[in-house]
């Protein structure tokens, strides 16, 4: 991956030079959560990168203590074979950020997981649905501090375990 | 107890809703429900269908009815215990998830290099037999799906000796955890590979047979050909992969273009769509695709056996588990990894805090997952009975839909 390049392209869209992390697998950045939008679209469409391919959206929960959620990106681009992992910090207590659907539409369904999982909202997402949980359920299963509800349509969801 | 049942049902309702409500419908519009138990959706795939007489205006897949909580439990068990459950989620494909997984977790505590070449062949061996054993899956239930029902009875009659191969090497048919973080559970028994010889030399002609009865054959073409047709760009964009790109006419296979494991080493061709019954990334040409990547799969079994007869040969000393870390503990990392499953690209998203011997986060990254998310795309100005043999062209399995 040619860093300086990536750099040059990224610096007058973050306003900042890019922490790009080189000894990670893949190669990762940090990205402030209100460009991911601006920095998908520069990404996708520059022709020395072309990050063609979304292949997969990760939530995650830094539990309580850190008070953070992350959406981690992972791009790759078919015509120069490269891997780009982007990393967005969200805040706990209101995790939002731009939906990325209208770059990559492989985005809607995993957006969507990520919101089933951990509520992380994408704004602007035109379908913004719990995916694989039912729509009634409570709580956001994968947050490190979830607690299971104690019933759901008269099924005990909750069971003590029991010690003889 | 009467009103009882009524909120029973109201319930069902409410924890999975229909998109379209009833009353905002035109005049024309009807909406038809397919599945979640229909045997055309291949598991438990629910589908909503917004549709204008024998016209579709609009899919909506729901999903979630064979959730398992993969992620969840990945985050409560040891990186070793978790490979169990990565057997369940492609639970046609076990061996090629297992590869996968366990080629994450090497990648993590960077001793990918340090295994064994026999063990490397070993493991392409059984990915590969069970990549033909999922593609006659596919292959078999597309074409029941269409009314063709003697082909399906062929492949299960040829998977089961793949089946009893693998549970020869295993102990188990379907569910393997055969390969181990830094190695594998048994070497192979002895005479595994004469016998699987054997079954090459009973497999080639069936396979012909299976193209004569059902690729080649008129009625499937016409019910298949043209239909679905899923343009390049449309299918990068939604990131599908797999057989589906391919149908798709690119030539991105990852076994190729990440050379992992010892696939550098093996010689095999990436087959792709041409259209050659219509146009290039229909339905006729998927099946096409996954029939020739049969044959393929056959290359390298027979180069897989050729190695491990005579350049990695069975030996006494020859230990499967010497690699196998006593403590799985990686360093503080993030790592995406990725291989080619028979769907497509199945990736592992792992991070470890190196303190703790189980992962911090396992994402999985399901090629039917992704796959499933272009079928609105495609199947929208479609008869309904291509629609039947649109999602049987996407070969989804809604395990790994769901994890």
């Amino acid at each position: 991956m040619n860093e300086t390049l990536l750099a040059e392209l990224l610096t007058p869209i973050i306003r900042q030079a890019p922490q790009i992390n080189q000894s990670a697998t893949p190669v990762s950045m940090i990205i402030d959560r209100d460009k991911i939008i601006e920095v998908s679209q520069a990404l996708s469409t520059h022709p020395s990168f072309y990050f063609d391919m979304l292949s997969c959206i990760t939530g995650l929960d830094n539990g309580k203590e850190a008070n953070t959620m992350e959406v981690i990106y992972n791009l790759y681009s078919i015509p120069f074979n490269q891997h780009l992992m982007l990393k967005v910090t969200l805040s706990r207590e209101n995790p939002e950020i731009d939906s990325v659907i209208s770059v990559w539409r492989s985005a809607d369904w995993q957006e969507r997981e990520a919101f089933d999982m951990y509520g992380i909202v994408f704004k602007g997402h035109p379908d913004l649905r719990r995916i694989l949980m039912p729509s009634d359920w409570e709580g956001y299963p994968l947050r490190k501090d979830y607690q299971t509800q104690e019933e759901y349509n008269g099924v005990t969801v909750k069971y003590e375990e029991k010690r003889s | 107890m009467k009103h009882k049942s009524l909120d029973t049902t109201q319930a069902l309702l409410n924890s999975e809703p229909g998109k379209f409500k009833e009353g905002e419908l035109r005049s024309e519009e009807m909406i038809i429900n397919l599945g979640p138990q229909h045997p055309s959706t291949h598991g438990v795939l629910r589908l909503e269908v917004l549709s204008d007489g024998e016209i579709i205006k609009e899919v909506v897949p729901h999903i979630g009815y064979l959730h398992r909580c993969f992620e969840k439990h990945a985050e409560n068990l040891p990186y070793n215990q978790i490979i169990p459950f990565v057997d369940r989620m492609d639970y046609v494909a076990s061996m090629n998830s297992e590869h996968a997984y366990v080629m994450g977790v090497e990648k993590m505590l960077g001793i990918t290099e340090q295994i064994p070449k026999r063990i490397e062949y070993i493991r392409v061996l059984v990915a590969e037999l069970n990549r033909i054993a999922s593609h006659f899956i596919a292959i078999g239930t597309y074409g029941m799906d269409i009314g063709a029902f003697t082909p399906f009875f062929w492949v299960m009659r040829d998977r089961e000796h793949i089946l009893r191969l693998l549970e020869w090497a295993s102990g188990s048919r379907l569910l393997y955890n055969y390969m181990w973080i830094g190695g594998l559970f048994y070497d192979l028994p002895v005479g595994f590979e004469d016998r699987c010889k054997e079954f090459i030399i009973y497999l080639k002609p069936k396979l012909k047979e299976l193209d004569e009865i059902l690729i080649d054959n008129k009625i499937f073409i016409e019910r298949t050909a043209n239909v679905g047709v899923l343009p390049r760009d449309l299918a990068i964009n939604y990131g599908v992969t797999g057989p589906m790109l391919r149908a798709s006419g690119l030539r991105f296979d990852l076994r190729k273009v990440d050379a992992y494991s010892v696939y550098p080493e093996l010689e095999f061709d990436i087959p792709i769509g041409e259209g050659k019954m219509g146009t290039v990334g229909d339905c006729w040409d998927r099946t096409w695709v996954r029939m020739q990547e049969v044959y393929q799969s056959v290359k390298i079994i027979e180069q897989c056996l050729e190695k491990l007869t005579t350049e990695h040969k069975r030996t006494k000393e020859f230990d499967p588990q010497a690699l196998v870390p006593k403590k799985i503990r990686p360093q503080a990392q993030d790592v995406y990894v990725r291989a080619e499953n028979p769907k497509g690209e199945l990736g592992f998203f792992f991070r470890s805090d190196g303190r703790s011997d189980k992962p911090l986060r396992c994402k999985a990254r399901g090629p039917s997952f992704v796959n499933l998310s272009v079928l609105p795309e495609i199947s929208r100005g479609v008869l309904i009975a291509d629609l039947i043999a649109i999602v049987g062209s996407l070969d989804v399995v809604m395990g790994e839909v769901d994890r």
